[in-house]
């Protein structure tokens, strides 16, 4: 008598079905209890991969909270791949629609926040150009294409999640207020940190990542904010090394 | 914008955020990793799970059971209600009217 690989992976991912039968241990004896840790131990440590995984939401919640919730979503999304690192892909739908925890609107996003950090953290490394290099013709400036480091990635929100990841990591950061966020995430040395945007600075970002020139960037960011601080923006992302390469063929 | 408005308009853009971060880069230092300074439950890892960050664990946390208690810094947080006013958020007390019994 044998166990299928379905019915196994049926009952290690719910506790409460009954161990398979036909698992024996090395000498062919019954290896049920054997079962009941591994399946523990499966629990266990991608619970913890969650907790480690977001740690703002777990500050947020509570420790027990968290792990209920990673009860629930590691039995509906067990991992896709043996990389842990980016582990949870799928849980800000799940927190968006837990029931009990609608109310609290803003921890998709900041789901959506922690998530973007550790994509931050493992992207590709990639050098910065020399700044000076922008000193151009306005007419060049405007065809420029520049590329953004693969470690720059943009979370925008309706929540003010950057005041909110802040509360929650850094010590004696204000009370967040109300109000989207836009927050774009640099990685220019070690750990990626991230960035408040100004209005318009996330159009502007995301018209950069999808190749546009600068003139049709600024252009983007000026539609969702006329007063957009091109200045402030291109300061932010030449300082935290986002701009790696710029085409300037026209 | 007129295109000469805009070109002028970024190519004075870009001549401010050269002087800024030739003044930044002037002042900043280059950084360095350093361990052990961390607070305990404050050494978040940026790296995340599978890492070398994560640690082991032998508690037992099986079964699907979990109830929601007070606790965590959601119930810190006050934000008024957004401008649609269709979404708010407050501690996580509030709700429990509507958790299942």
């Amino acid at each position: 008598m044998s166990v299928t690989q379905d019915e196994f992976r049926d009952a290690l991912l719910n506790p409460s079905q009954a161990v398979p039968g036909g698992l024996s241990d090395g000498a062919a004896r019954p290896a049920g209890r054997r079962f009941n840790v591994y399946r523990n131990n499966v629990a266990v440590s991608l619970t913890e991969a969650m907790k480690e995984a977001f740690p703002v939401i777990t500050r947020m919640l509570g420790t027990a909270n968290m792990e209920g919730l990673a009860g629930l979503y590691l039995r509906a999304h067990p991992p896709s791949s043996p990389l842990m690192m980016h582990y949870g892909e799928h849980f800000p739908e799940l927190l968006a629609r837990t029931e009990q925890l609608s109310h609290l609107g803003y921890l998709p996003d900041v789901a959506r926040l922690e998530l973007a950090l550790r994509r931050s953290y493992h992207a590709a490394d990639a050098a910065p150009i020399d700044p000076q290099a922008l000193a151009l013709d306005p007419d060049r400036l405007l065809a420029l294409r520049p590329t953004l480091a693969p470690a720059a990635q943009l979370v925008r929100s309706r929540w003010p999640i950057h005041a909110l990841w802040l509360y929650n990591t850094r010590d004696g950061a204000p009370k967040p207020e109300p109000g989207a966020q836009d927050v774009l995430i640099l990685r220019p040395e070690f750990d990626p940190e991230p960035h408040l945007l100004p209005p318009g600075g996330a159009a502007l970002v995301q018209a950069l990542q999808g190749g546009r020139t600068l003139g049709e960037a600024f252009y983007a960011a000026t539609q969702e904010d006329p007063e957009h601080d091109l200045g402030a923006s291109l300061t932010l992302l030449l300082a935290g090394g986002a701009i790696t390469s710029f085409d300037a063929k026209r | 914008m007129s295109n000469t408005t805009k070109s002028l308009a970024v190519a004075g853009a870009v001549a401010a955020a050269l002087t800024a971060v030739t003044t930044t880069t002037a002042s900043a230092q280059a950084k360095e990793k350093c361990y052990g300074v961390s607070l305990a439950g404050q050494n978040d890892c940026a790296a995340g799970p599978g890492t070398t960050c994560a640690g082991t664990s032998t508690v037992d946390y099986q079964g699907n059971a979990w109830t929601l208690v007070d606790a965590g810094t959601c119930t810190e947080i006050e934000l008024p209600e957004m401008a649609d006013g269709t979404e708010r958020s407050g501690s996580l007390e509030a709700l429990e009217r509507d958790l299942p019994s």
